[in-house]
């Protein structure tokens, strides 16, 4: 009994900690995002002149909106060809090189990003050598499209772990029942599959998104002149030391993303109850 | 079956296999012809030549010469490799009891602990470890409570900090932001896994005479092996080729080996030398590479 009691203990206390350690530099962040000092990480009073400095502030703001565009083109993308990904593998049980398929796909997952950015910006650059060469062009320039193709390959890769995850646990019976009531493959896929999958969809997007609006070395090889992310303004005010401007981006961050994930799951776990009383309702039927 | 006769099969696999063999494989080739191309002599070898794999480890190219007789490459190496592994140790120290006491608390409350642990992983990396900056440095919350309570002693006797006090830009600042960093990637696959468990396994080892903490490292342990194996690949290699963190909270003693490369292309313009490092830094990762692939792909199709 005694041993038992300590467990709990034990395990409520390091659970505690754990989670403490994962969270108090959020709540650093945000905290000093509200701190008027001269020394940036004592507390002096309260104020919200870094949010408002920050509405002037340019280079942030422009920042944004090309994290925005490519975040958004980014997600969108790589849902489609994650899904197309997760569909070849959990459909296709063999196919000629899919162990190298398979490879390809989960390696950017863990791959250090400064492989990737070098790898990609070579090809890139000899892509534009090639095609100046031959239609007087440089193509593709540097700027959003490059840093999209490389947030593309990332965000790819996650999309497929996630759809993938929804997939293999799908009672197939249902796409079987739909064939035999004469569905053609297509109309299995959007009717059928497509709606039982669309929370994995959702989560993937959002997923993606944060990633790509997150990136700082991918989009430091692939990005040229004047195409700055925000992450990358963020980066190079933070190499120089403390600045109370980024404080504020990560607590407005911070908020968006809470509010974000949450609606998201909230929304996801409707969705799944309303499956269930419709699967209840359905088998009451049969 | 009947998909891929009829074309739509293709479409599926084809679409993104192009797409990967177009942006992740052919750049990496590239990047091993670059390697070799600004050699001493200029006759430059055919592409098939580099694909052999064995390339790599050919030491006659000036580039991969400098590589391994340059003390301060093999040093980055080294070290590289030595905070990968101890940054990786540490995630598992702290994460497997804590997937361990979550997969093991109430039913009801799992959703929100897992939530917990994902929600750091959703806001932004950049902003998380620059937060570290503000918490260590001189009148920083840690910089407080780890002068205060003396841990800093122990660091300074551990060599992890040049001084007392002197908590920035030292190897315990790199090893903590990355620890702090990758956590939650350890955390996640050791869960599903224990959650995964049998539970009725260490009730039948308890019958047999198991005491808690032998059932604990016959049973639990070994059974979480896929699980402690993701983890730690998802923390070690990322880690190896770090940039960020190191740029962020390293300092002069903390070179690794993202950072050379970094150095090379972006600072010295040396895009041969910075194609070899990249070289050197995929024969590092691939075995654990291959052991992920591996494991990635037994969780993703195992249940049929």
């Amino acid at each position: 009994m005694r041993a038992a009691t300590f467990n709990r203990w034990f395990g409520r206390g390091w659970l505690s900690l754990g989670y403490a350690f994962l969270y108090l530099p959020i709540a650093a962040l945000v905290i000093f995002s509200f701190n008027d000092s001269p020394v940036p990480n004592v507390w002096g009073r309260f104020t919200l002149k870094w949010y408002a400095a920050l509405t002037s502030d340019t280079e942030i703001l422009n920042g944004l909106w090309l994290s925005l565009r490519i975040a958004f083109f980014t997600a969108c993308a790589s849902v489609v060809l994650g899904t197309l990904a997760a569909l070849a593998l959990v459909k296709h049980r063999r196919f000629v090189g899919r162990t190298l398929f398979s490879g390809m796909l989960n390696a950017p997952l863990v791959m250090p990003e400064v492989i990737i950015g070098l790898s990609l910006l070579l090809m890139l650059v000899a892509a534009q050598k090639a095609s100046q060469a031959a239609f007087g062009v440089g193509f593709p320039e540097r700027g959003l499209m490059t840093i999209w193709l490389g947030h593309l390959l990332l965000g790819m890769a996650y999309a497929a772990v996630v759809v993938q995850a929804r997939l293999k646990d799908l009672n197939p019976q249902l796409e079987e029942a739909a064939m035999d009531l004469g569905a053609r493959p297509w109309q299995v896929f959007w009717l059928v599959t497509l709606p039982m999958i669309s929370q994995a969809l959702l989560s993937a997007w959002l997923l993606t998104f944060t990633l790509s609006l997150d990136d700082v070395v991918l989009s430091a090889f692939l990005s040229g002149p004047g195409a700055t992310t925000m992450p990358l303004v963020i980066f190079s005010r933070a190499r120089l030391g403390l600045n109370p401007s980024v404080n504020a981006v990560a607590t407005l961050t911070v908020a968006l993303v809470s509010i974000g994930v949450i609606g998201a799951s909230l929304w996801i776990a409707r969705r799944e109850r309303l499956r269930a009383a419709d699967v209840a309702a359905a088998a009451r039927y049969a | 079956m009947s998909a891929v006769k009829t074309g739509r099969g293709w479409a599926v696999i084809g679409v993104p296999y192009v797409w990967l063999l177009l942006f992740f494989l052919l750049p990496f080739l590239i990047v091993l012809k670059i390697s070799i191309s600004e050699m001493d002599i200029a006759s430059v070898k055919d592409v098939l030549t580099v694909q052999n794999g064995a390339i790599v480890l050919n030491a006659r190219f000036s580039n991969y010469v400098t590589l391994v007789t340059d003390d301060l490459y093999f040093s980055t190496y080294l070290s590289s490799l030595k905070y990968a592994t101890v940054t990786t140790v540490l995630c598992l120290a702290i994460g497997y009891p804590f997937a361990y006491f979550m997969a093991r608390a109430r039913a009801t409350i799992q959703p929100a602990l897992l939530m917990l642990v994902m929600l750091p992983f959703w806001t932004s990396f950049l902003l998380r470890v620059y937060a570290w900056k503000g918490l260590l440095t001189e009148h920083g919350w840690a910089h407080a409570v780890i002068t205060s309570t003396g841990l800093d002693h122990l660091l300074l006797r551990a060599g992890l900090i040049p001084g007392e006090g002197q908590l920035m830009n030292t190897p315990f600042s790199l090893v903590l932001g990355m620890t702090y960093t990758y956590l939650p990637f350890m955390i996640l696959p050791l869960y599903s896994n224990l959650a995964k468990m049998d539970l009725r396994l260490l009730e039948a080892a308890s019958d047999l005479g198991a005491t808690a903490w032998v059932a604990f490292w016959k049973i639990t342990v070994p059974l979480s092996k896929a699980g402690i194996i993701a983890g730690a690949m998802l923390v070690f290699i990322p880690c190896v080729g770090e940039y960020v963190i190191p740029e962020l909270l390293g300092g002069p003693q903390t070179q690794m080996i993202g950072r050379t490369l970094w150095d090379e292309f972006f600072s010295n313009n040396d895009w041969p030398m910075a194609s070899v490092v990249a070289a050197a830094m995929v024969l590092l990762v691939i075995v654990p590479l291959a052991l992920f692939n591996k494991y990635q792909a037994e969780a993703n199709e195992g249940r049929a």
